[in-house]
């Protein structure tokens, strides 16, 4: 299944948020979308999933999601967005629970996402004794264990420390490569979309528009070992959108 | 010039942080208490303080023994845990019905909000002839004005708890496509149980406040009653026994309230 969005136009009051978006999330990639500070680049990542509706335009499915993707798009949130009165299993449970699953094949699926990130043996903890790190990786845990087809990421790794952020950075890239997901990571963080994305949208300023699109030819799992490669990347990145959000920073100055 | 120089004198930075955290000391509260208590007795007993003015700690116990001895402790503090456990959980479980309605629908809310405010300030005591009116001189005036007691602030606590529910979380459970009912049973009312719980911890208070206002007003039996007899006879020592028993009745209920939070909140650090 892939995502199609069409000429995506969005407004709060009179305020233009998204002007124009149009472009496409191809099955097993990773689409990356940077822009500025207030570009509205969270706005359409909710408007990709449904949880708000586009003023103008549309998000399109095209084609079916697989038939065993309980939630063909499921997000990951910057805060996590855990239950604190629910153990680590708890918290996938809860997204498990609605679907007619028998409490065995629940238990199945909830051990073979823990396993994944990580996490088994930690399954009786609380959000609470987690460091941020681990609790996004349990979020990560619940996101994989619906099957979806494409995940909505949305600045995954912007609550963590720098350390913390390249070890789950790692991780990511070898869940893709064990099994390549599709997935639209919104990030202000240049070096996080040089890492991950197979294509990076760049947007401007408020109203958002696509400002250039970038595509990455480099294999996800080798990247590392073309250090030089991605630095000029990230520097050519850095120009495009330096005058942006210098000009965000003053606009929202005057505001 | 240079070589004039001394060593400098060292000191070390002077601490100016700590305090502002008080931490729990255990045997203070009940040494206050027994202090207290024993002056009050010595007090008594060496005439400072008349019987008259204010009986002795060891003369009230004796009027609480007598109470036991006849019989009529038991009748008093049955009556009265009876009104109190009927009117407090009809009072919290309608309160708690419309304080998740006004919660949840807008509606509701604004239907109920407005309605709230207006007879929450209202002594309910001040009801009570108007409730008599309505229920009888019996039990159901007596529950009905503890009921209204506690209706008020439970919706109150309620509605406001599930205004503060993280947002986050409900749009977390909307994109993974769960049912209303589920986010509501498993995300908003366990996020709103805190607030709740402070809640009850209140309207457990009013409720023992507006139980012994309505027996003294028209009860024959239960500890209001008691004490307003007591009161009339200017039998000063049982009034004192009768106070007794509310606060231990009260210290009772608050110790249940902390059981139970510490049980349902125990995911709290």
């Amino acid at each position: 299944m892939d995502l199609h969005l069409s000429h995506v136009t969005h407004r709060y009051g009179a305020v233009e948020v998204l002007d124009d978006i149009d472009f496409t999330v191809t099955q097993g990639h990773i689409v990356c979308i940077i822009g500025p500070s207030g570009c509205g680049k969270s706005t359409l990542l909710r408007l990709i999933g449904g949880l708000e509706q586009p003023a103008q335009g549309a998000v399109l499915q095209v084609g079916e999601p697989p038939a065993e993707s309980r939630n063909p798009l499921t997000y990951i949130f910057q805060d996590f967005a855990l239950l604190p009165w629910r153990t680590v299993r708890g918290n996938v449970s809860l997204v498990l629970e609605d679907h007619a699953l028998t409490a065995s094949a629940r238990e199945a699926i909830i051990d073979d996402v823990l396993r994944r990130t990580k996490l088994s043996d930690f399954g009786d903890a609380f959000p609470r004794q987690l460091s941020g790190g681990m609790r996004q990786r349990v979020a990560i845990a619940r996101a994989l264990s619906v099957n979806p087809a494409c995940l909505l990421m949305d600045e995954p790794l912007s609550a963590l420390d720098s350390q913390t952020r390249e070890l789950l950075m790692d991780d990511l890239v070898e869940l893709w490569s064990r099994e390549p997901f599709t997935a639209c990571y919104v990030t202000h963080n240049l070096a996080e979309a040089v890492r991950l994305g197979h294509r990076v949208i760049v947007l401007s300023r408020r109203p958002g528009r696509i400002r250039e699109v970038v595509d990455i030819d480099l294999p996800l799992a080798g990247r590392m070992a073309h250090r030089a490669a991605l630095e000029a990347l990230q520097a050519r990145l850095w120009t495009l959108m330096r005058e942006e959000a210098l000009a965000a920073d003053l606009e929202l100055a005057d505001a | 010039m240079p070589e004039a120089r001394t060593a400098p004198k060292t000191r070390p930075v002077a601490f100016r942080g700590g305090g502002f955290a008080p931490r729990p000391v255990g045997l203070v509260g009940p040494l206050v208490f027994v202090v207290l208590l024993v002056l009050w007795e010595v007090g008594a007993r060496l005439g400072w303080i008349s019987a008259l003015i204010l009986p002795a700690p060891s003369a009230a116990l004796a009027a609480l023994r007598d109470l036991f001895d006849s019989g009529l402790l038991f009748k008093h503090l049955g009556a009265s845990l009876q009104r109190l456990a009927l009117g407090w959980s009809l009072g919290t479980l309608a309160g708690v019905a419309a304080g998740v309605a006004a919660g949840l629908f807008s509606l509701a809310r604004a239907g109920v909000v407005p309605l709230v405010s207006a007879i929450f300030p209202i002594p309910k005591i001040a009801l009570l002839p108007l409730f008599i009116i309505w229920f009888g001189i019996g039990e159901e005036s007596k529950v009905a004005t503890i009921f209204f007691g506690v209706f008020f602030p439970t919706v109150i606590a309620v509605y406001g708890g599930i205004d503060n529910v993280d947002r986050s979380l409900i749009r977390m459970g909307q994109s993974f496509g769960l049912h209303w009912t589920s986010i509501v049973r498993k995300i908003i009312l366990p996020g709103a149980l805190p607030a709740m719980l402070s809640g009850f911890r209140i309207t457990a208070s009013i409720s023992i406040i507006l139980l012994v206002a309505a027996e003294m007003i028209a009860a024959e039996f239960g500890v209001g009653a008691y004490i307003l007899m007591a009161g009339n006879l200017m039998a000063t020592d049982q009034l004192i026994a009768g106070v007794a028993i509310l606060s231990v009745l009260g210290l009772t209920v608050g110790w249940l309230i902390g059981r139970a939070e510490r049980f349902l909140l125990r995911w709290r650090s």
